[in-house]
């Protein structure tokens, strides 16, 4: 124990007998103090992990309704739901899983699978890995930023895209001219003979000048049944109106201005994206993205190299390797991997707010291109109000979001205690 | 040839058949390899082009912002005044905004880097099996959790206890957003270190036990120093996560960007303003507009620049022990 070469036997006596065991009992008490310490700590943080859970369910759980899950964001607390939110969550999260994991999957395949054989590559090789690790420590709220001006207006390529309608080129969106059979008759308006009707004309351009009605014109009306085509009357808005009940129906006023609407499928699709679903996947993308591709890349990593030696000592070629040895057993894995990096694009709140504003959304996206809310904006929402109906109405949101990604943590676990048992 | 393989044969028959079936032309197997890596180089460019992107995009605005008359570089890097959107006297210092950012950066790091490195030591050196087992996923959970629900948690319950501590607390305080932030990053601090002290061999281990150290000794004299390199990297990180942390001081810090020390007054940092920006209705061609990327670009340059301190620290000074 002593420190210093002594030469004196009666020295290293003395210091034993004397110094040693007074610093042997205060180091030992040192040791217990800081074990002490240690074990206060970790009681404290789990007390905080503790007040944290319990402050938001005591307030949360009471909200938790039938309402809160199926309504829509209303201006009173007490009717105020989050539907919209959620079907806006899952639109964006399972758009942002479908994009994300081919390209990042590949590129982990790219970094372990296919080892460089120059300079040149292993140089690329190790700029592209310090890129992804540099990627994945960039605040959530620059991606926001980058995905603003990528996404949403497309570096301002096609124009000012932030407004709604500014769409340069679009696909699966079909235009109508729409007429009301009462039109701007203000006696037939206000009589009770006649139901209003609506028909539609479908344009083909947006662009074009609104349809001139004409006698005969075939339009579509929109009832219950569907889109139904039905010849339409032209009545002259000066002179009198048809007699026959029918016909009266079916008239439209001849000096009828119609209004423009569209009925966009699924698939709608427009330049620049504007701030819609796809812009906000895309963007949530760029932030899961490294945390997909580095876990990949360890569930890669931990596959046995016997494996891929034997299969390419029969004679498979690198790719067919990958394929039919190496992917299928890391499977496990990237799932883990994935099924956390999803849980964190549930959780993402900046990037969205940027793309998607705060805006007041009552319906559930409809198309790739509609403007949506998700989970944790609209709690955002809420909280940032100050009135305490709305901070409870939010800590609902909070416990159902909390319900939602610890039950995709539960998954990660299960497959990760699933896949245990050792490959070679 | 190609008949054989798309026929349906049973999976024993395929495997029996892999050494007499006709071989597929090696000009087509090269080509396929060659195409999917191809494809696979795509996606590894992809992700630098995304880096060249966020640097693009944001010097390009940033350079547009200086472009306008009312900005000028002298006032964005020499002043704290930072007003934006007050009318007649905008006023462009980054400073005003960084000093927000650094104040609840210190106040974060005052919690999370001390308890998370003492925990981190508890739980490599320490802590029986069980206790870990038990604290490792709590920490997974913790780390789990979005952080718009610590913002949630430190506007409504730590801002009161702060306030019925102590009366001079304002609403929207830099003091509550930090001591979420040090939550939210204590998970980051402590995994990382731990798994940096995990690393620094048993033999070491041994051999301070084998001269009479105590778990003290040991622990603070031999196996936090070797694992030192992973330890600052670990905290860098959490300093980078610390700056880049938005919804946190969205919520609970406040909106009024000055410099000031006093962690009871309200503040704003740089991405408290790009989210009250974002959610704003500011007309998107205004100088306030453009402000939003400078203030990114510096947001971007010193979370990348700590990022790659780590990098060099991890690589120059870690110990390698066989």
């Amino acid at each position: 124990m002593s420190r210093s070469p002594t030469t004196n036997e009666e020295d290293i006596e003395a210091r034993l007998k004397n110094a040693e065991p007074a610093s042997n009992r205060s180091r030992m008490q040192k040791d217990r103090a800081f074990r002490w310490l240690c074990i206060a700590i970790a009681t404290v943080s789990v007390l905080v992990l503790v007040a944290l859970l319990t402050s938001i369910v005591v307030q949360g759980v009471p909200v938790i309704s039938w309402t809160l899950l199926s309504g829509t964001p209303e201006p009173e607390p007490s009717e105020a739901g989050m539907f919209p939110a959620l079907m806006g969550t899952i639109w964006i999260c399972s758009l942002c899983a479908l994009i994300t994991l081919p390209i990042g999957v590949a590129t982990a395949v790219l970094l372990e699978e296919f080892k460089p054989r120059t300079k040149v590559a292993a140089w690329s090789y190790s700029l592209i890995q310090l890129n992804i690790s540099n990627l994945a420590g960039v605040p959530s709220v620059v991606y926001g930023i980058l995905g603003l001006t990528a996404f949403v207006s497309m570096f301002s390529l096609f124009g000012n895209a932030t407004q709604p309608g500014a769409a340069v080129w679009e696909w699966g969106a079909t235009y109508y001219d729409q007429f009301s059979n009462l039109g701007s008759d203000p006696f037939l308006m206000m009589s009770d003979e006649v139901d209003e009707r609506y028909f539609l004309v479908p344009v083909e351009n947006r662009t074009n000048p609104p349809t001139v009605p004409t006698e005969g014109m075939m339009a579509y009306e929109n009832s219950v049944a569907g889109l139904v085509p039905v010849e339409v009357h032209v009545a002259d808005a000066m002179g009198d109106l048809p007699t026959d009940p029918e016909v009266l129906a079916t008239s439209i006023d001849s000096a009828a201005v119609p209004g423009r609407i569209s009925e966009k499928a699924w698939y709608y699709f427009q330049l620049p994206l504007g701030r819609g679903v796809l812009a906000g996947a895309l963007t949530l993308m760029l932030v899961i993205l490294p945390v997909i591709i580095i876990s990949t890349q360890e569930a890669l990593r931990a596959v046995p190299s016997s494996l891929r030696d034997g299969a390419l000592g029969i004679g498979a070629t690198p790719w067919q390797v990958v394929w039919n040895v190496t992917l299928p057993s890391a499977i496990p894995g990237i799932m883990t991997g994935s099924i956390l990096a999803m849980s964190r694009a549930i959780g993402e709140t900046a990037p969205i707010l940027i793309i998607a504003g705060i805006v007041y959304i009552r319906t559930s996206p409809q198309h790739l291109m509609d403007s949506y809310t998700v989970m944790p904006l609209q709690i955002y929402n809420w909280t940032s109000r100050p009135q305490d109906e709305f901070h409870s109405l939010a800590a609902g949101g909070i416990v159902i979001l909390l319900g939602i990604l610890l039950s995709f943590n539960a998954v990660a676990v299960l497959i990760r205690h699933r896949m245990q048992k050792p490959l070679s | 040839m190609s008949t054989v393989m798309e026929t349906h044969v049973p999976a024993e028959e395929r495997i029996r058949s892999f050494f007499v079936r006709p071989r597929r032309s090696l000009a087509t197997v090269r080509l396929k390899e060659k195409a999917i890596f191809f494809v696979l180089i795509c996606c590894g460019i992809f992700s630098v082009l995304i880096t060249i992107a966020i640097i693009g995009v944001l010097l390009s605005e940033t350079i547009t912002f200086f472009g306008f008359e009312e900005v000028s570089l002298k006032n964005f890097l020499g002043s704290a005044q930072w007003t934006p959107l007050l009318g007649a006297t905008k006023s462009f210092g980054i400073w005003g905004l960084i000093s927000g950012t650094l104040l609840i950066t210190a106040i974060a790091m005052c919690f999370a880097l001390p308890l998370g490195l003492i925990t981190a030591v508890y739980l490599s050196e320490y802590a029986p099996r069980r206790v870990r087992s038990v604290l490792k996923p709590v920490l997974e959970v913790l780390a789990g959790i979005p952080t718009v629900v610590y913002g949630f948690f430190a506007l409504t319950t730590i801002t009161p206890i702060l306030q019925w501590l102590h009366g001079g607390f304002n609403v929207y305080n830099a003091m509550s957003a930090g001591i979420a932030v040090g939550i939210l990053c204590f998970p980051t601090v402590c995994s990382l270190a731990e798994d940096a002290l995990q690393a620094v061999p048993s033999s070491l281990r041994d051999a301070a036990y084998g001269l009479g150290g105590t778990r003290f000794d040991t622990s603070v004299k031999v196996i936090v120093p070797a694992a030192l390199s992973g330890i600052i990297s670990a905290f860098l990180l959490a300093i980078a996560r610390a700056i880049g942390e938005t919804m946190i001081v969205a919520l609970a810090a406040g909106s009024r960007p000055q410099m000031t020390l006093d962690p009871r007054d309200e503040i704003q940092t740089m991405t408290g303003f790009m989210v009250q920006m974002a959610g704003g209705d500011v007309s998107n061609f205004g100088t306030e507009y453009y402000s939003m990327y400078a203030v990114a670009f510096t947001l971007f340059v010193m979370t990348l620049s700590l990022t790659l301190i780590g990098n060099v620290i991890r690589k120059r000074f870690r110990e390698t022990y066989e």
